[in-house]
């Protein structure tokens, strides 16, 4: 009974968030001779990631619609369909299957957590079709049928733990939530700080959803560290910072270095607990480019001025453009053939231009540093002097290597 | 561990148990008392939490300059508006369930899911904070590594004040002197005149009007979102039963171990560690004793 009424609501979900996207885009259809090529949007909508992935999903729509509204793709109009991962492993699959088979999309648009991706990498590999993934993450895959534009280790993490050991001091304390992001990139942390001459003072890690800090801060303090390297993802931010501050600790003491901090989760922290602390992104709101102010101001128009962008934000709306280019360029909706071409193709993205590695299919991109201010925002202290190149294997922890052109993973 | 640090545990203990007890008051009128499993009773701590945000928002629009006085307000809006969303559910769900554990459970839980969307769809999906009070902010310093921050001295007095409360309204006022006869027994009650619906509909406003304080009070320390009271809904539910159910005594000395245990062994493990460690000990602990560390003589629970 139990299961029933859950697959129930579930359903109910579902069904309303597919009846609804749509209808959120475009009001001509009749007006496309052609007809249209359908996308799926897969994203929890319910549940813990919901808090995330709505955002991004909400950029992904305006892109579409953006694209809509200037005349669509070779003559097309895009047809979203909007699922509800629900924040369920399962269920992403499941989903990544109906949009495949039964909705015949022509891509996919999705994910957040490790987790959700590798729970839906192999129905993508198995229908051979494509997704694109937007946000920063561990590394260590090598599938053909995803594109991985969030930041790689080399592109957030291991540029981070330099700036620290060059400007904030050597003695590092990790800490994270319990599950595979984190002890991953505090594997590759470790290995930097051996390489690079840092010590570790200490590591700590949190269940997820964790709340009461105290004896981690209390740990921190005895520590005697220099810099705190922080990969606590979610709701445990807001107890982590809160009582951060709240035992005496500050910036100027042992200043944090977050990597699933973005603006979105300063807002629900309360900036004045995070002002001074630092995150590595490739994107802040606050990053200029010709083409940011244009980006942040649609968002805002269309979801509200409280609202704010963010690193994941900007890679899920960057998604749909080098979707649509890669698709023009390949002259086909056909994915192994927009796979084919994706790497010849560049976008003026909010953050830049960008363009993805053919070999690894992991995207080139700025790396900044910012300093969180008084207003939430991101002050950068320090960014890349030109696009970094992507590496999903950390040398740090892997002597492997993604290669396309050499048939996938193998030795570096 | 050194002195300092160790004073620091002990406190850090005394604290997780005061947060623990706050959240395990309102859970042991309602589940203790009444014998009702609320599901949803994690959503009335959120909505609490909200009403603190609320507050913040209003006074940041009508009176910037005494933001900080909107805390004060935001205690006892977040007891009331918690209490009377508790009197509606116990008025139009609960009470039609009453000796049908398994359909109140389905019942409430499906509640909690319609309440999470709706704190989605009227506060917004993202997480907002609630920011402390100027006078809460900072703490006292013993000596150069020791700090006991104000926020926590201030949910350790709340708590207290709390409990005080709980037991002054069930012990020493008519309304209590009739709750505590309604669920001892019902039929006898009655005969006496006392009317037992209104009766229990009180038990339960009150249970989660405790559930809202605690909300705001936990507002102070972790996230608000509309998902936030399902971070604290397990945790409470252990601390009535390891204390024993229908005992405001054993929901204190419940409080106090788990939080005194966890922060111990969390100093020399890890928190994942510490966690199951607890959750381990209170296994056995049940095992030899099912009814908890206070067993109810209560006739109701029979």
């Amino acid at each position: 009974m139990k299961v029933s009424r859950r697959g129930f609501i579930k359903g109910v979900m579902a069904t309303g968030a597919t009846a609804l996207g749509p209808t959120l885009v475009g009001k001509t259809s009749e007006a496309w001779a052609k007809g249209t090529v359908k996308v799926g949007i897969l994203h929890s909508l319910s549940g813990t990631m919901a808090i995330s992935e709505i955002p991004v999903k909400n950029a992904e729509l305006m892109a579409i619609e953006e694209i809509n509204a200037a005349g669509g793709v070779m003559g097309r109009r895009i047809e979203p369909v909007v699922v509800d991962g629900a924040s369920d492993w399962p269920t992403f699959a499941q989903k990544a299957r109906e949009l495949i088979t039964r909705d015949h999309v022509a891509t996919v648009f999705g994910c957040w957590t490790s987790a959700s991706r590798k729970a839906v990498k192999p129905v993508f590999e198995r229908y051979n079709n494509l997704l694109w993934y937007p946000v920063q993450y561990e590394g260590n895959e090598c599938s053909p049928n995803i594109i991985y534009t969030g930041a790689c280790p080399n592109q957030q993490i291991e540029p981070a733990v330099s700036w620290l050991l060059k400007n904030k001091g050597k003695k590092f304390f990790l800490v994270g939530s319990d599950y595979v992001f984190p002890r991953t990139a505090n594997a590759i942390i470790k290995g930097q700080l051996k390489a690079m001459g840092g010590t570790l003072v200490g590591e700590e890690y949190a269940p997820l959803g964790h709340m009461e800090f105290a004896t981690i801060v209390n740990k921190i303090r005895q520590s005697g560290a220099d810099v705190v390297f922080s990969t606590i993802n979610g709701d445990s931010n807001v107890a982590f910072y809160k009582q951060y501050a709240a035992a005496g600790l500050t910036p100027e003491k042992a200043p944090i270095m977050a990597v699933s901090v973005a603006e979105v989760e300063v807002q629900g922290i309360g900036p004045q607990y995070c002002k001074g602390h630092y995150a590595s992104w490739n994107y802040f709101e606050t990053t200029k480019t010709p083409t940011n102010p244009k980006f942040v101001a649609e968002f805002k128009k269309r979801y509200g001025h409280s609202q704010v962008t963010d690193d994941p934000i900007e890679h899920g709306y960057l998604n749909v453009y080098l979707w649509k280019l890669a698709a023009e360029k390949a002259r086909s909706f056909h994915p192994p053939k927009v796979r084919a071409v994706v790497g010849k193709v560049s976008f003026d993205a909010p953050q830049g231009k960008v363009h993805v590695d053919p070999a690894n299919q992991n995207m080139y991109q700025v790396v900044r540093i910012g300093e969180i201010t008084g207003s939430g925002m991101f002050r950068e202290v320090w960014k890349t002097d030109g696009l970094v190149k992507p590496e999903p294997y950390s040398p740090y922890i892997s002597d492997m290597m993604c290669d396309w052109a050499r048939g996938g993973l193998v030795k570096r | 561990m050194d002195a300092a640090a160790a004073v620091s545990q002990l406190f850090n203990g005394l604290s997780t148990a005061s947060i623990l007890l706050m959240m395990a008051l309102g859970l042991a009128v309602i589940f203790g008392l009444m014998g009702v499993i609320n599901m949803a009773h994690g959503e009335l701590m959120t909505l609490g939490a909200y009403m603190a945000y609320s507050c913040q928002l209003l006074f940041a629009h009508l009176a910037p300059a005494a933001g900080g006085w909107s805390y004060l307000l935001a205690l006892p809006l977040s007891f009331a508006v918690s209490a009377l969303l508790g009197w509606a559910i116990e008025v139009a769900l609960v009470r039609h369930l009453y000796g049908r554990p398994l359909e109140t459970l389905l019942a409430t839980w499906g509640l909690s899911l319609i309440l999470q969307q709706s704190f989605r769809e009227v506060f917004g999906s993202n997480n907002v904070f609630v920011s402390t009070p100027g006078a809460l902010t900072g703490g006292v310093a013993i000596g150069s590594s020791i700090q006991l921050p104000y926020v926590r001295l201030f949910i350790l007095a709340l708590a207290a004040l709390a409990l005080v409360g709980v037991f002054l309204f069930l012990y020493r006022t008519r309304n209590g002197l009739m709750i505590r006869s309604v669920m001892q027994n019902r039929p006898m009650a009655a005969s006496c005149g006392i009317n037992t619906r209104r009766i229990d509909a009180l038990t339960f406003a009150f249970g989660s009007g405790l559930a809202g304080l605690a909300g705001c009070a936990l507002a102070l320390i972790g996230s608000v979102g509309p998902t936030t009271g399902q971070n604290y809904i397990v945790d409470s539910f252990m601390v009535v039963v390891l204390g024993g159910v229908g005992q405001l005594l054993g929901t204190v000395v419940g409080a106090f171990s788990i939080g005194e245990a966890h922060a111990l062994i969390e100093y020399f493990t890890s928190s994942t560690a510490a966690k199951v460690a607890v959750f381990t000990l209170i296994i056995l602990f049940l095992q030899a004793r099912p009814a908890g560390l206070f067993p109810s003589v209560s006739r109701a629970l029979d």
